[in-house]
Formats: C-alpha cells, sequence, structure tokens
C-alpha cells in the first residue's frame, strides 16, 4: 500500500444515516472477480436514474441530478462526509474498493459498522470517527462554504478546516503505523510465524480433535 | 477471575499483543464462498504465498448458484465466471473440503458449516460474510471478515483483532404460541436498534433462548449482525453437545466426550461482568413484520405502519418518511392490511429442516392466495432438501402452489435469477429488508417461516396465531 500521511480534498455531504453496503455498491456488481472496476457504480441506485448491471457504458447513463455527488460543486471530492452507522450490512470489501475507486481517501460519520470499519483501514482508506456534533457543525460548513477542502492530518490526528475549528479524532497506534508507513499486514504478521506455530502445538495438545 | 464466555473464547486464541492492545488471534475454521474469496485467492498467488492450513478451509458455492435445475449450469456469464473461480481456486490451492454446486451436501455456508459438524463449540470461525455470526450459536466465536481478511486467515491462520466490549441480552420467560426464534431477534433488534450493537460481542441468554433449539439459537445469532455486532453467540449445554454428535466433521468415539467435557465449560461464569446488560421479557414477544427498510423497523403483526409525525427527532423522521416511500405504505396501514406479491421461505436465517417443517405446518392442506405472484421454498443445503423430502414437505409446498427449489441464497440477495421486480412486495424469511436488497425497487419485509407462510395463505400479512 501507499504511504498515507495527509490529505487535503473536497468534502462531499451524504445526509443519511445507515448507509448500507448494498447502496454503496449494489450486489449486481459483485460478481467480478477482481478488485478494480467498481467506482463508476458506486451508489448506484441513487446516482443514475435507469437500474444498472455490469458491463453497460456507465458514461451514457442518465445522472440523477439530485445526488449530491452529481452536484457541480461536490465534483472531485474525495473526503465523504456522512451519518451514523456508516457502511452497515455485509461484509463485502467491495464498498471501501467502490469508495476508494471513486476517488475517496476518509470518511467522517459519527459512527461506522464494525466490518466496514475494519475493511477501510485494509485499504488505505480512512474512517474517522466525530461526535454526533462535531459532524452536525461540519455538515453545516460544507453547505455554507462551496469549494471547501479540509485537511486529515494522521500524523497528528487533526482535521483542518480553513476558517473553523480543528477537530481531533483518535486512531489506533497500529492502524496509524501501518497506514504511515504503507505496511502491507499479512508481511507484518509473518514476522510472528514462530508464534504461531508455537500456539498451534498448545492448543493441539489442548484440543487435539481440531488438529487430527 | 469470572469470565464471559468471550472471554474465554477469546484468551483461548490469543497468539500475540501488542501494547495499543492490537492482537493476532487464530482461526480454527474458514468457511469460503465463491463472492468474496477470488481476489484473496489471487492475493496469494500474486506474493507467492500458501494456505497456512488448508485442513481449517469448508468451501462451497451459494450465492449465484440457480435455484432450478443446475443440469444445464449457470446462464448467467459473470456469475458462472465466479463459481468456476472458485472450483479453479479450490484445485490450484488444494482444498480438500469443497462442497461444489453438483454435491448433494451443497448448500448456503452457514447451513453447511454446522450441519457437516465443521463449527464446532469452542473455535474461531471466520467467512468473508457477515452472517458468519450464525456459527455463535455453538459458544464458537465466529464473525464475517473482508476479503482482505480471508487473505490474511489464508496465508497466516490469523487475524490482526482487538478485544470487543460485551453485551449480554437476556430473554426471560416463555414465548407464546406461534413466536419464534425469528421474532425474538427482530425483538431485539427493535429493541436496540442496527447500531446498538456496534463494537460488542453478544451473548444471548435467558431461559427463552436456552429454551430453543440449536436451529432456533443459530436463527438468533445469524441476525446479531443486523444489531450492528459482529459476534453473536450462545453457551454450550447438552443441546449443543447432542446436536453435534455422529455429524462428519465432528470428533468421533472417546474423542467426542473428551471435546465435550471441554465444551460443557464454554459458557459465561456466574458474576461475570459484562459491558452492557439488555432484558426483553419473552412473554411480550409477538410474530414480528418488518415494515421499512433497516431490520429495526419492525413492529408486531398487531401494529401498525408508523406515523412520521408522530416522531420528534427531525433526522428519525425523515428515515421514516423515506422508509415508507420506498416501500409504498401509508402511515397508520394496520400492518394485517398489507397485501403481498411474493413468498419467500429460505436464506441462512430460516432455511433449515424445522423452519420448513414448521411453514408446511401452516400451508397443509391450504393454497396459497390468488394474487400471490410467486410463493418459493429454498432448502438451505442439498441435506435439508433430502431430508423435508423424505417427510414429504415438497408435497405439502407444492399442493399449496409453492415452488420447490434447489438449495443456494436465492432471493436473500438475488445476485442469482431470483429476484424482486421494481415495487413488487414480498414476506421473506430472509435476515435484510435493505433497498434493493432482493431486487431493485423491491420491497421486503421480514418475518417468521410460519408468518410467511401464514401471509402466502392469505395474500397478506396473517396473525399466525390465529391459524395455528
Ligand atoms: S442466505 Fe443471504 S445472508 Fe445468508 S449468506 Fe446467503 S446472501 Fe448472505
Amino acid at each position: 500500500m501507499e504511504p498515507f500521511r495527509q490529505h487535503t480534498g473536497l468534502v462531499a455531504p451524504l445526509d443519511r444515516a445507515n448507509v448500507d453496503t448494498d447502496a454503496i455498491i449494489p450486489k449486481q456488481f459483485l460478481k467480478s472477480i477482481t478488485r478494480s472496476g467498481f467506482g463508476p457504480n458506486l451508489f448506484d441506485e441513487w446516482r443514475y436514474m435507469d437500474h444498472g448491471e455490469p458491463g453497460m457504458d456507465n458514461s451514457k447513463r442518465p445522472l440523477n441530478p439530485n445526488f449530491v455527488l452529481n452536484q457541480e460543486r461536490y465534483r472531485g471530492a474525495t473526503i465523504l462526509l456522512a451519518r451514523k452507522n456508516f457502511g452497515c450490512g455485509s461484509s463485502r470489501e467491495h464498498a471501501p474498493w467502490a469508495l476508494q475507486q471513486f476517488g475517496f481517501k476518509a470518511i467522517i460519520a459519527p459512527s461506522f459498522a464494525d466490518i466496514f470499519f475494519n475493511n477501510c483501514f485494509k485499504n488505505g482508506l480512512l474512517p474517522i470517527v466525530l461526535t454526533e456534533m462535531e459532524v452536525d457543525h461540519l455538515f453545516n460548513v460544507v453547505s455554507a462554504t462551496p469549494g471547501l477542502k479540509i485537511n486529515v492530518d494522521i500524523e497528528r490526528q487533526v482535521i483542518e478546516v480553513p476558517g473553523a475549528e480543528t477537530y481531533e479524532f483518535q486512531i489506533d497506534e497500529s492502524r496509524k503505523q501501518s497506514l504511515l508507513n504503507g505496511w502491507d499486514e499479512i508481511g507484518l504478521t509473518m514476522r510472528h510465524t514462530d508464534k504461531i506455530r508455537a500456539y498451534e502445538a498448545t492448543r493441539a495438545q489442548r484440543e487435539p480433535w481440531l488438529f487430527c | 477471575m469470572a469470565q464471559t464466555l468471550y472471554d474465554k473464547l477469546w484468551e483461548s486464541h490469543l497468539v500475540h499483543q501488542e501494547t495499543d492492545g492490537t492482537a493476532l488471534i487464530y482461526i480454527d475454521r474458514h468457511l469460503v464462498h465463491e463472492v468474496t474469496s477470488p481476489q484473496a485467492f489471487d492475493g496469494l498467488e500474486m506474493n507467492g504465498r500458501k494456505p497456512w492450513r488448508l485442513k481449517s478451509i469448508v468451501a462451497t458455492a451459494d450465492h449465484n448458484v440457480p435455484t432450478t435445475s443446475r443440469k444445464e449450469g449457470i446462464a448467467d456469464p459473470i456469475s458462472r465466471l465466479q463459481v468456476e473461480t472458485l472450483d479453479k481456486n479450490i484445485v490450484k490451492f488444494g482444498v480438500q473440503d469443497y462442497f461444489g454446486m453438483n454435491d448433494a451436501r451443497q448448500g448456503i455456508v452457514h447451513v453447511i458449516g454446522p450441519e457437516q459438524g465443521a463449527t464446532l463449540p469452542g473455535m474461531t470461525v471466520v467467512c468473508g460474510d457477515s452472517h458468519t455470526s450464525t456459527h455463535g450459536a455453538f459458544a464458537a466465536l465466529a464473525f464475517g471478515i473482508g476479503t482482505s481478511e480471508v487473505e490474511h486467515v489464508m496465508a497466516t491462520q490469523c487475524l490482526v483483532a482487538k478485544k470487543s466490549k460485551t453485551l449480554l441480552i437476556r430473554v426471560e420467560g416463555k414465548v407464546g404460541r406461534g413466536v419464534t426464534a425469528k421474532d425474538i431477534v427482530l425483538a431485539i433488534i427493535g429493541k436496540i436498534g442496527t447500531a446498538g450493537g456496534t463494537g460488542y460481542a453478544i451473548e444471548f441468554g435467558g431461559s427463552a433462548i436456552r429454551a430453543l433449539s440449536m436451529e432456533g439459537r443459530m436463527t438468533v445469532c445469524n441476525m446479531a449482525i443486523e444489531a450492528g455486532a459482529r459476534a453473536g453467540m450462545v453457551a454450550a449445554d447438552e443441546k449443543t453437545i447432542e446436536y453435534l454428535r455422529g455429524r462428519p466433521y465432528a470428533p468421533q468415539g472417546e474423542m467426542f466426550e473428551r471435546a465435550a467435557a471441554y465444551w460443557r465449560t464454554l459458557k459465561s461464569d456466574d458474576g461475570a461482568l459484562f459491558d452492557r446488560m439488555v432484558e426483553l421479557d419473552a412473554a411480550n414477544i409477538t410474530p414480528q413484520v418488518t415494515w421499512g427498510t433497516s431490520p429495526e423497523m419492525v413492529t408486531s403483526i398487531d401494529g401498525k405502519v408508523p406515523e412520521p409525525s408522530r416522531e420528534a427527532d427531525p433526522v428519525k423522521r425523515e428515515a421514516i418518511e423515506r422508509a415508507l416511500q420506498y416501500m409504498g405504505l401509508n402511515p397508520g396501514t394496520p400492518i394485517n392490511e398489507v397485501k403481498i406479491d411474493k413468498v419467500f421461505i429460505g436464506s441462512c436465517t430460516n432455511s433449515r429442516i424445522e423452519d420448513l417443517r414448521a411453514a408446511a405446518g401452516i400451508v397443509k392442506g391450504r393454497h396459497i392466495a390468488a394474487n400471490i405472484k410467486l410463493a418459493m421454498v429454498v432448502p438451505g443445503s442439498g441435506l435439508v432438501k433430502r431430508q423435508a423430502e423424505a417427510e414429504g414437505l415438497d408435497r405439502v409446498f407444492l399442493a399449496a402452489g409453492f415452488e420447490w427449489r434447489e438449495p443456494g441464497c436465492s432471493m436473500c440477495l438475488g445476485m442469482n435469477d431470483d429476484r424482486l421486480s421494481p415495487g413488487e412486495r414480498c414476506a421473506s424469511t430472509s435476515n435484510r429488508n435493505f433497498e434493493g436488497r432482493q431486487g431493485a425497487g423491491g420491497r421486503t419485509h421480514l418475518v417468521s417461516p410460519e408468518m410467511a407462510a401464514a401471509a402466502a395463505i392469505a395474500g397478506r400479512f396473517a396473525d399466525v396465531r390465529q391459524v395455528l
């Protein structure tokens, strides 16, 4: 993975709670056997007026003008501002892939579904939890300020909003180091190969039926 | 110190822990299916890595498979490619335990794991699928993972994780007639909300949970994820042990008794502390029906579609309005006046033999209503199907006007040909009523198998307690 230290970008507000993984990427697009190509179908049912299927030429499809990501002022947004329980539903990593391939680098919300939250980090997409009040405040600032760009700094764990306050956020130390250094998690775990083998040996004694 | 079941499971799988609490936990059972595995197998190959312990893997094809005759294979080329990719990966990586599309034991991954005895108490069980929480019914720590984690488990047999908080949900007392495990879990979600369990591992306890069969417990744990919790679990008891005795992947003979002795310890100690507790009175739970686009939007069969104007919180009001618009429902409509178009009995929540027996008990000697366009029963596995046929349940359903299909996920998520058309309303025994879940524009109401059967007969939602 690419190291990810900080990012400055345009914010798009998605003002809905409980945005689920089926909405983020509808299931007809999950049949792909690769990791790429999901961006054009992000939020497919909200973004387009017609029903999308794999293989369609998305550039020819009618866009829903009311959907936030289709509005001119949010073109090129790289930070998504969302409401509570974002990413609920399935464990499919296709959801963070789609968000990332659309161009998002970070998502800010008052809460995330656990599996989705976890999946984001595995792909270098940063989910940031702020309080309900802070998120409310950001929604107001964003709608009042066309073209607003904010800066997310992972090293210092802050979000800087020009002309407004700075928000601090929490992140696990190991996740932070992995993002900052672009580490491959499997590679990191492999350093513990001996420990894993030793664990297996004790476990095989204690619960032999699992290892026969 | 008194420990919770979750504490015990966590501790016994801890391989390594960092100072910030991030841990490496060992995974005993890895269930694999065609949707979330291709990119993981690819990743392994690209990096020249091999599966750490092939014997931990049990694989099947379930999400994309047709539920009509399989003689012709899969018509949709993209679905076919996904299943064929799994077939190839199984051979390439040397996985031995594979229940492919044409295997008699094929089925929904969360149905066949327990059925084969591949899910055992005290295990950690993962799968690239959020409903892996189902397996927690066996006092296992079971949870869904993403594709990167599927690859991580394959390569290292471990996962990077942090300990969750613990939530005990106690359901005490006896449920009334016609009230099932599905109603219990829907009532729980109605109470705590779809984010109520976020960050927690849930243990379901209390006399009403103990009274459930293993299949009922699976139904409850299956939907822990719908309450926001990655894992749900129930303590092991004699029912757990008896269910597993003689299953192909369970230990046999003397080894089984040795295992059972250990399994009996897999429960929360008296006085163990939970971070949070919620209690429900079983006697107050009625047959449930969801009215909205999230499992927490649920009410009793004697209830009504809510009136958004009565909701004070503006965010919630808007969510209700949006849901009612999508669902095509008017505020204040009694639930039992809502007519339906299709009925789906199936999915990893409710497609086991007891579910089918219960539904067949309702439809026996009756016929589906004239306004029902399609009523289908999709058994959870090939073995469930065979058992049901041996008991004559297929004939009961067919005589009542239901279709009797081949096992798979089917209309639970409509990745195969089984889906709703825009605007169609479905009584479904599955677990998610999200917008578009069963087909773009489709309207899903979650219910128990008995309630789905009663709705099929009445052509609208009906109180199963009056049909029993
Ligand atoms: S039956 Fe539905 S919820 Fe269960 S594994 Fe299949 S698609 Fe997922």
